[in-house]
């Protein structure tokens, strides 16, 4: 009974959400006086949230016959409302993305655009690296307006007081500051457990460390993650668990609520987090800016592997265009990418350049040096919940979850993995 | 006091035999143009009927026969029943169901109880009972999500008000990580369960309570019967119908549990908290296997079905008799 009134209102719910979002296409004839494009993106806080605002409304200005309607959601609300909609078969004009699996999926069910024509012209001024993540088989589906990359976090009056010099560089150190770290009596890593995401970067450097980065890539061809080295990686996972070096209760824990991960760095609980180029936003966002005392360092090489320790693991956003959409949202895309509109938003400090000689507009300290280890880094690998189908990288989310539970076995964990992948 | 309960319970039954045989020697015209008009006005209310609940059902079991992303209109590539066996040998479905049932005998054993007895208490003639009452109700008011949001901050490890309660009255030995431990976030978990619905049971028991006519517990009084004698001899009897059809939303509720879960843990800590809902949730919004995602909702959808038709059938037979059992005849 109870169960027939949910899914109506469920359905009844699509079916308004439907009804809100496919305005666009409608109206969308070239001849009449207005076209509307819609653009939903994620950056709906300060300091991105009015840049953005601020160059539509430009847009607008320059093309008086183009109206652009913003939507601006939170990262996991645009995620739930972008699949309810694209599983209908619809898809806003312009939308955020973040390459690999899912944007596979999407251009498998001809929801976005192919843009490498439409883009030829000016495609070149972009990073390759950075539209590496938006392209496949040769073609590209996205362009990218940010990258970054993960990388320990640490707060260097709480190493000085473990008496750590230097940030460790080899996977011994690590673990040896670890135990230093303990030892003086402070956390040594704050880890979201109940997030999930942010364990499987321990578990993602690690393979790329010992396996290397095409090791990754072709055990998802080839569907299979039962080889030595992916073992070895969840072995050195479970050993740096085993040190139990995570805030009390990480297991609960989540990475941007009032006591998360993020807020367990910067009220100072824990001495470093594992975590991407937006790291310092967001403990300013949930507790308080450490400053000049937060340190970064790369993931550290693992002795004898196969992977360098200049390779990164990271990942950036980006934005498709929807099979419908009409021609100026790839006009759009192209006057956001230009080099004086990219440092505009690049000035805010929250996004790293993707255009070609904007780098020198990084002026905040931290996003300085994410900007200078990801021009170092030789090899860059997308996040593995992303570059592999939704499936394959939540199976990796949740068995590494498991593996620093302790619930799970290293040779638990590739098994599981090889098995979500056999029924994709 | 027998005769006056087989009254109360000859006052919700509909005399047999009476009513629709008066109608029956009509003649067949009549009958036609009087169904014809029952359709007419049922109109309406079916066309919603199918499309918002039959609908979506049907799709849900059809899905499940297929292996789907869930994109495009239809699914296309067949599996048969392959979503089933996945989901019958897969470990954390399996513990999904022994969760449920963990779940629904607490909520039965304690929840359920708890909230008779404090009925009971906020039966008598005391000081503040309207306000006991509304404290007590005010949980279920209150939404799944503000009630998750407010216990994860209750149950934080760092400086919950749970610990912190419990270092102040000197129980710093119970102090605990409640939801980021494997072993016992059920129990938190059903903690906040409790206090969300007790108070939803606590109203429907009030309510059975003062149906009662106040002569038949004068009366057992009057026959010497101690308090206790009169609650399990003349009160619970009494309350039976309300008790069972309690029991019945505690469980569907159980069965279908997802948003307090959900916002409280996510299923976690490492599935340990996890339901059938949740389940499904991951895997059709998050995995993208939308065909293995309808297959968990066809086989909630089922667990409900049967346990409501048999509960309805064997168990709330009298009290709902002409509603469903007794279809066409009824007046």
């Amino acid at each position: 009974m109870s169960f027939s009134r949910r899914s109506a209102a469920l359905l009844a719910a699509t079916a308004l959400l439907l009804a809100g979002c496919g305005g666009g296409q409608d109206e969308a004839d070239p001849g009449s006086t207005a076209t509307t494009i819609e653009w939903w993106h994620i950056q709906n806080i300060k300091p991105m949230q009015p840049v953005w605002e601020q160059l539509a409304r430009e847009f607008e200005a320059k093309n008086p016959n183009v109206k652009i309607k913003i939507t601006a959601l939170e990262n996991e609300a645009f995620k739930a409302k972008l699949t309810t909609v694209t599983q209908s078969g619809k898809a806003p004009d312009i939308f955020q993305t973040w390459g690999g699996g899912v944007m596979e999926q999407q251009v498998q069910a001809d929801l976005i655009k192919d843009l490498t024509a439409d883009i030829s012209s000016w495609s070149g001024t972009l990073s390759p690296a950075a539209l590496a993540a938006y392209q496949s088989g040769g073609k590209t589906y996205g362009v990218p307006y940010d990258i970054g990359m993960v990388g320990f976090w640490y707060n260097k009056p709480l190493f000085a007081k473990a008496g750590i010099k230097a940030p460790p560089v080899t996977w011994t150190e690590f673990i040896d500051d670890v135990k230093k770290l303990k030892a003086a009596g402070t956390t040594p890593i704050a880890l979201a457990g109940k997030a999930k995401w942010p364990g499987h970067y321990y578990w993602t450097y690690l393979a790329m460390r010992i396996a290397g980065l095409d090791a990754l890539k072709k055990a998802a061809v080839d569907k299979s993650f039962e080889q030595p080295d992916f073992i070895a990686a969840g072995q050195k996972v479970k050993e740096l668990a085993d040190l139990e070096p995570f805030q009390k209760g990480f297991l609960g824990a989540d990475y941007d609520t009032p006591s998360g991960q993020a807020a367990t760095m910067g009220n100072g609980k824990a001495a470093m987090e594992l975590m991407g180029q937006w790291s310092p936003n967001v403990q300013r966002d949930t507790s308080k800016d450490l400053g000049a005392d937060l340190g970064f360092f790369p993931f550290p090489s693992v002795e004898g592997g196969k992977g360098a320790a200049t390779e990164a693991l990271g990942g950036g956003g980006g934005f498709s265009v929807g099979a419908d959409a009409p021609p100026q949202a790839v006009d759009f895309l192209k006057f956001i990418s230009t080099p004086e509109n990219q440092r505009r938003t690049v000035e805010t400090g929250v996004v790293q350049p993707v255009v070609k000689g904007v780098e020198g507009a990084v002026k905040d300290q931290h996003a300085k040096l994410i900007t200078e280890n990801l021009a170092a880094a030789t090899g860059f690998q997308l996040y593995l919940d992303q570059a592999y189908p939704p499936a394959v990288g939540q199976q990796v989310n949740d068995s590494v979850a498991e593996l620093i539970a302790g619930t799970k076995t290293p040779e638990q964990v590739v098994q599981a993995i090889t098995a979500t992948a056999k029924t994709e | 006091m027998v005769r006056t309960i087989t009254r109360s319970r000859d006052g919700v039954t509909p005399p047999r035999g009476s009513g629709p045989a008066a109608g029956g020697a009509a003649g067949r015209r009549p009958r036609v143009r009087r169904l014809t008009t029952i359709l007419l006005f049922l109109l309406p209310a079916l066309v919603l009927f199918c499309l918002l609940v039959l609908a979506p059902i049907l799709l849900a079991g059809y899905a499940s026969l297929f292996k789907w992303n869930g994109f495009g209109v239809l699914p296309t590539n067949f599996i048969g029943f392959d979503n089933f066996t996945r989901l019958f040998a897969d470990e954390i479905f399996l513990g999904d169901l022994w969760r449920g049932f963990l779940l629904i005998l607490m909520s039965v054993v304690i929840q359920l109880p708890l909230a008779l007895a404090i009925a009971m208490l906020l039966n008598q003639r005391m000081r503040g009972r309207a306000l006991y009452r509304l404290l007590f109700f005010a949980p279920y008011v209150l939404s799944e999500v503000i009630a998750g949001v407010l216990f994860t901050m209750v149950f934080s490890p760092e400086h919950g008000l749970a610990n912190s309660v419990l270092g102040f009255v000197g129980l710093d030995g119970l102090a605990s990580t409640w939801l980021s431990e494997p072993s016992t976030v059920m129990y938190s978990l059903f903690i906040v369960m409790t206090w969300k619905y007790f108070g939803f049971h606590m109203i429907l028991y009030l309510a059975g309570r003062q149906s009662i006519p106040t002569e038949v517990t004068d009366a057992a009084a009057i026959d010497g019967a101690n308090s206790w004698q009169i609650f399990r001899y003349v009160t619970l009897p009494l309350l039976g119908p309300t008790i069972r059809i309690s029991v019945f939303l505690c469980v569907i509720g159980a069965i279908q549990l997802f948003d307090l879960v959900w916002v409280l843990t996510g299923g976690g800590p490492v599935h340990a908290s996890e339901t059938m809902a949740v389940t499904m949730f991951e895997f059709g919004f998050k995995r993208f296997q939308v065909g293995y995602a309808s297959a968990i909702s066809v086989v909630m959808f089922i667990i409900s079905l049967v346990f409501a038709l048999g509960y309805q059938r064997f168990v709330m037979r009298r009290d709902i008799q002409g509603a469903v059992t007794n279809m066409g005849g009824g007046s």
